[in-house]
């Protein structure tokens, strides 16, 4: 429980051993050891609190010789392992204890998967600093000499990153011995070990003398921006960043420049392609005189580029490159050096180039000034916005503000009509999704004729796409619009037309009016919700479909508390009350739900159905053991990484991953703990439910998205 | 790449270059010692360059290939090439002064082209330089080794893995007795830590038959190869998992008695999970087992040990799998065991129940344990903020 941990670092904490400290260490062992790998995961992830039983001393003579010896395990359980030892220090007795982890941690830092090294690394670097300077030398260096000279090249990867650590605290003899080892491991027989000293060369010129910087770093790093193998180069490039902070601009020139100016031209396009990447880094580094005199022109190659990679790269970089030129001369330069590259770019033959120019372009604007913006950037502008790509003109107008502080949007908006309206109906929802998330900003810089005029059918058509996920946001964009032009143009262009799909065959869009509503409500206020929503709401009360019925259940609450006592008395209540019998479950739920919810605003009625509401919220509870909310997210419970994958066509109820969840067993629940298990195990039976998918083909995919209630056309 | 530009010099280029692959196989004795540095620059020249950028992220092997745009050209080079190394004239003594490490090295980078034919081509030279070039031996395998743990541990992308382990396999196929350190070590370091690479469905074939020729050259590897594949056995990803058992029935097909028995015990316990997958594929293809004469022979053999350990799996996914194909397989098991040792089989049974009594009242006490372990915790922290007097 890394949580928990706390008492652990905390003083005294592992102190009161004696009366407590009743645990055999056969144990605690055993469940180290137990034969089921998630087990012993979770016990491996509880180890503070098996020390904490154990007491400092045993901890340190028992349990970490233990450790030590019983390494070889699954990475998983070893990557927790090698976690927890990091806060260990208080559990062992403190920091005249710390080097007591460093075995098991030594012995971590040698497996070869990644992941637990690294995880072991920062254990140390960690643990590194509770050391007393005495302890250090006398245990961490030793420890950092034996893995940089350890047979498997796993060992020698993992010591590069100790070397930072160590060094600025250790004395001049010992230094002398670090820096020798970092040497010889940049110039080491195996690419992996030098790549990892590559990537940290700029980490420890930091902590270095500034006369070792020159005469040790500096030859370090030549030698690795010229290795025979790419992926070594390249790390080089980073560590120019770090190493040209610590010189003086004569030895910049002298010693740096050399090797960073053969790096922009490098044959390999990953090289240049870091150079490109860290361009702007580099220009701070390298300062103002060297960035006129060399990056320049290097990033003028770049843009040209014969690997679209690389172009694209240095495109991102053009408005942080121009931002960071010194205000003096920096529009002749901009104009003379910069933009005529930029031209070209805009008909690139790839469409990430452009993509990636017309995410800053517009930024060049304010640094150029009204003039050359309309004669320079504009037509510039506008050919991007009749690009063939869907990207390159998102990518303009998701940065019209800026134009719009310089010269106003009027300029653009003949080109910007077009373009946004093919952006509106493209095929791909994900395009579309982000140019509703435009609308609002659109809008307040269009004014609200031209958006009467132009944009506001296109806002409707968004309220009856396919895609839930459109559908929603189209909701979200309508409440922000009223916010912007008001209660007014509200009444008089949007209400009624939402109000009218109350009315349509399609059960989905007659939700979709209750969505709005939802949105609407509290913008537009007491009146228009009372008499032209309310209504509508109170009708569909009696919608055939039950996911319709229970929305409106769930809009009564939503709408409830701007709805006045009188409204809410006569008219809500029964229905509500009504809904409460409802013939299906869910609707029954949400009903009760929904009255529990307001029981402020009928209080004397509330009383008695408090009692029958927790019964049946236990019971769902009990049946369904999901958070009831779960029907208003767009995507289903565990599946966040794939949120923009999975529009959700439906407002499903209860899905088959869900039912799949609650029967999981969750051994040991305890209070507080329940929320994470049940994650867990949803998370689980989703994962099972896909993987079933995937050999029981159709099947499978027949029960995932749709419910009991709807069929999955919406058609009812 | 303009494949359109300079179109008749490209086929001046073309043209010459077919002249020369023709003179090379035709004629004899035109190999003098002044060709050999002329030819390895030529063909430097030509094959010697950086790949472009990869297109696709995610590995699919049902994707189009992209071809290398001047493969025309390529491929005239690189069959010179082979003509050169092949030819009966040739010199490995001379040719090694231009073909050396540093040639090699790039050679090897090649292998991560797009473009399957190239590849090809380039295994063809690889072996061929193998072959020929003893001092390069130990070089081009540490580079393999190198280009692998890069491919296992950091990028997870190259393309040439199948092709490489395809020389790699006639490699070891040559290796002699008794194996050296280094190759043990490559078996154990880098073959086994491949099979955890996302892509393992496009080299999975040759890998498995990389170590299965180890394990036919030295059967004590056994051990090692079987516990390396337990540790990475895949946990998700069940596509994976039916080809670790794929591979292990190749295994099981060469694997001697003495050395079946070091590992039955962990081996059949992954089995038995493998036998429950809810997940038909992979429990079908563990149960196949079962119909293969060598392993039930070794099973036959072992049975007082394997039966229990698979028994309440067994037992269990007769009453619960879903799939009715799986559960006429279990059938066909537990009847085979109950064939080879009925005595135990009927105590197995009559102590399933009690058996799982106990596992629950087991588990019930490490619950019953970690309670403890986290009021102690808990009282402590009160304790120390000063909530509880000490």
């Amino acid at each position: 429980m890394a949580g928990a941990a706390g008492p652990g670092t905390g003083p005294g904490a592992a102190g009161g051993d004696g009366d407590d400290s009743l645990y055999p260490i056969a144990v605690l062992i055993d469940e180290l050891r137990n034969e089921d790998v998630q087990l012993r995961l979770n016990s491996i992830k509880k180890l503070s609190t098996i020390a904490l039983a154990l007491g400092v001393e045993r901890t340190r003579t028992e349990l970490l010789p233990f450790l030590t010896d019983t390494i070889y395990d699954e990475d998983e359980v070893l990557l927790a392992l090698a976690e927890q030892l990091g806060n260990f220090t208080g559990l062992v007795g403190g920091p005249d204890f710390a080097h007591c982890l460093l075995p098991p941690l030594e012995s971590l830092a040698t497996v070869e998967e990644t992941v637990v090294r690294d995880k072991a690394v920062e254990s140390l670097r960690q643990i590194s600093q509770e050391h007393t300077p005495v302890a250090l030398e006398a245990h961490f260096v030793p420890l950092v000499k034996r893995l940089a000279s350890g047979d498997w090249f796993t060992s020698r990867t993992s010591a590069c990153g100790l070397f930072s650590v160590c060094y600025p605290r250790a004395s001049n003899a010992v230094r002398a011995e670090i820096r020798q080892h970092f040497r010889s491991l940049c110039s080491d027989d195996t690419p992996m070990v030098r790549r990892a000293a590559a990537s940290k060369l700029g980490e420890f010129a930091k902590v270095l003398e500034l006369d070792s910087v020159k005469s040790e770093i500096v030859p370090l790093f030549t030698n690795l921006a010229s290795d025979e193998q790419d992926s070594v180069r390249l790390l080089a490039v980073e560590a120019c960043v770090s190493i040209a902070q610590l010189l003086s601009q004569d030895d910049l020139e002298a010693l740096v420049m050399p090797t960073l100016r053969q790096a922009a031209e490098d044959k390999s396009w990953r090289v240049r392609y870091m150079v490109a990447d860290k361009f702007s880094e580099l220009q701070k580094a390298v300062g103002p005189k060297i960035t006129l005199n060399d990056l320049i022109p290097a990033f003028q190659n770049l843009l040209k580029d014969c690997e679209a990679e690389v172009r694209a790269a240095a495109a991102h970089k053009v408005k942080e490159l121009c931002e960071n030129l010194p205000t003096e001369g920096r529009e002749t330069i901009i104009m003379n050096q910069i933009l005529p590259y930029i031209k070209e770019l805009v008909s690139d033959t790839n469409q990430h180039v452009k993509s990636a120019l017309a995410s800053v372009i517009m930024g060049l604007s304010t640094i150029l000034g009204k003039e050359n913006t309309i004669e320079h950037l504009l037509p510039l502008f506008l050919a991007q916005l009749k690009d063939e790509c869907p990207e390159v003109r998102l990518n303009i107008i998701s940065n019209l503000d800026c134009v719009n502080e310089v010269i106003g949007i009027r300029q653009l908006s003949q080109s910007l009509l077009p373009a946004i309206v093919e952006l509106a109906e493209d095929a791909k929802w994900r395009v579309r999704l982000a140019i509703i998330e435009y609308m609002p900003l659109l809008a307040g810089q269009l004014g609200v004729e031209f958006f009467d005029e132009k944009l506001n059918s296109l806002c409707m058509a968004w309220l009856v796409d396919h895609v839930y996920a459109i559908r929603e946001a189209a909701t979200n964009n309508l409440m922000k619009l009223v916010q912007k032009f008001g209660t007014e143009w509200a009444q008089n262009t949007i209400v009624p037309r939402v109000l009218v799909m109350a009315n349509d065959p399609n059960y989905l869009h007659r939700m979709t009016t209750l969505f709005c509503i939802n949105a609407l409500s509290e913008a537009c206020g007491q009146e228009i919700t009372t008499k032209q929503m309310l209504p509508i709401v109170l009708k569909m009360a009696g919608d055939q479909v039950a996911n319709v019925r229970f929305n409106v259940a769930k809009s009564l609450q939503k709408i409830g508390p701007i709805l006045d006592t009188n409204a809410l008395q006569e008219e809500v209540k029964p229905v509500l009350q009504k809904l409460g019998q409802d013939e299906d479950m869910d609707v029954k739920y949400f009903a009760q739900e929904a009255i529990s919810g307001m029981s402020f605003c009928f209080l004397p009625w509330a009383v008695t159905v408090l009692l029958s509401v927790s019964l049946v919220v236990a019971q769902r509870l009990r049946k369904l053991d999901f958070p009831v909310k779960d029907s208003e997210e767009p995507c289903a419970p565990g599946a966040d990484k794939n949120h923009f994958l999975r529009p959700r066509e439906d407002t499903g109820k209860v899905s088959a991953f869900d039912a799949k969840a609650r029967d999981l067993p969750s051994p040991g629940l305890k209070c507080g703990q329940g929320a994470a298990q049940r994650n867990r195990a949803a998370r689980v039976a989703s994962e099972e439910a896909v993987e079933a998918a995937q050999f029981r083909g159709t099947d499978a995919a027949k029960v995932s998205p749709c419910t009991d209630h709807n069929c999955s056309l919406g058609q009812c | 790449m303009d494949t359109l530009s300079d179109l008749k010099m490209k086929e001046y280029k073309r043209s010459t270059l077919n002249e020369l692959v023709d003179y090379i196989t035709i004629s004899r004795g035109c190999l003098t010692e002044q060709t050999y540095p002329e030819v390895v620059r030529m063909v430097s020249c030509n094959i010697f360059r950086t790949l472009p950028p990869s297109d696709g992220n995610e590995f699919d092997p049902e994707d189009e290939p992209t071809l290398e745009a001047s493969w025309p050209h390529l491929q005239l080079v690189y069959e010179f090439f082979i003509q050169f190394l092949e030819s009966q004239k040739f010199q490995p003594n001379i040719a090694k002064k231009y073909i050396d490490q540093k040639f090699v090295l790039q050679l090897l980078e090649l292998f991560d082209s797009e473009d399957p034919q190239e590849r090809d081509y380039l295994k063809t030279v690889l072996h061929r330089i193998y072959g020929k070039f003893l001092g390069l031996r130990p070089f081009i395998r540490k580079q393999i080794n190198n280009i692998f743990l890069r491919f296992v541990y950091e990028t997870e992308h190259f393309n040439g893995v199948a092709e490489l382990l395809e020389i790699l396999g006639s490699i070891i196929n040559g290796f002699s007795l008794p194996l050296k350190a280094e190759h043990k070590q490559f078996l154990v370091k880098v073959l086994i830590p491949l099979h955890t690479v996302r892509s393992l469905s496009l080299f999975h074939a040759q890998l498995a038959y990389c170590i299965v020729q180890f394990l036919e050259k030295d059967p004590s590897l056994t051990e090692p190869v079987i516990r390396g594949l337990m540790k990475f056995w895949p946990k998700t990803c069940s596509q994976k998992e039916v080809m670790f058992l794929g591979e292990l029935e190749e295994i099981l097909d060469v694997i001697e008695p003495s050395q079946f028995v070091k590992i039955q015990e962990p081996l059949f316990k992954q089995i038995a999970k493998c036998v429950s997958s809810p997940h038909f594929q992979v429990a079908e293809k563990a149960l196949y087992y079962w119909n293969n004469a060598y392993i039930m022979s070794l099973i036959e053999e072992n049975a007082n040990v394997i039966l229990p350990i698979m028994f309440s799996s067994l037992y269990r996914i007769s009453k619960e799998h879903w799939n009715p194909a799986i559960v006429t397989l279990v059938y066909n098991v537990l009847k085979a065991f109950m064939e080879m040792n009925s005595t135990m089989f009927d105590e197995l049974t009559a102590t399933y129940k009690s058996d799982r009594q106990c596992e629950k009242k087991k588990e019930k006490e490490r619950e019953e344990l970690w309670k403890k372990l986290e009021d102690l915790e808990l009282k402590r922290g009160l304790r120390r903020d000063g909530i509880i007097p000490t």
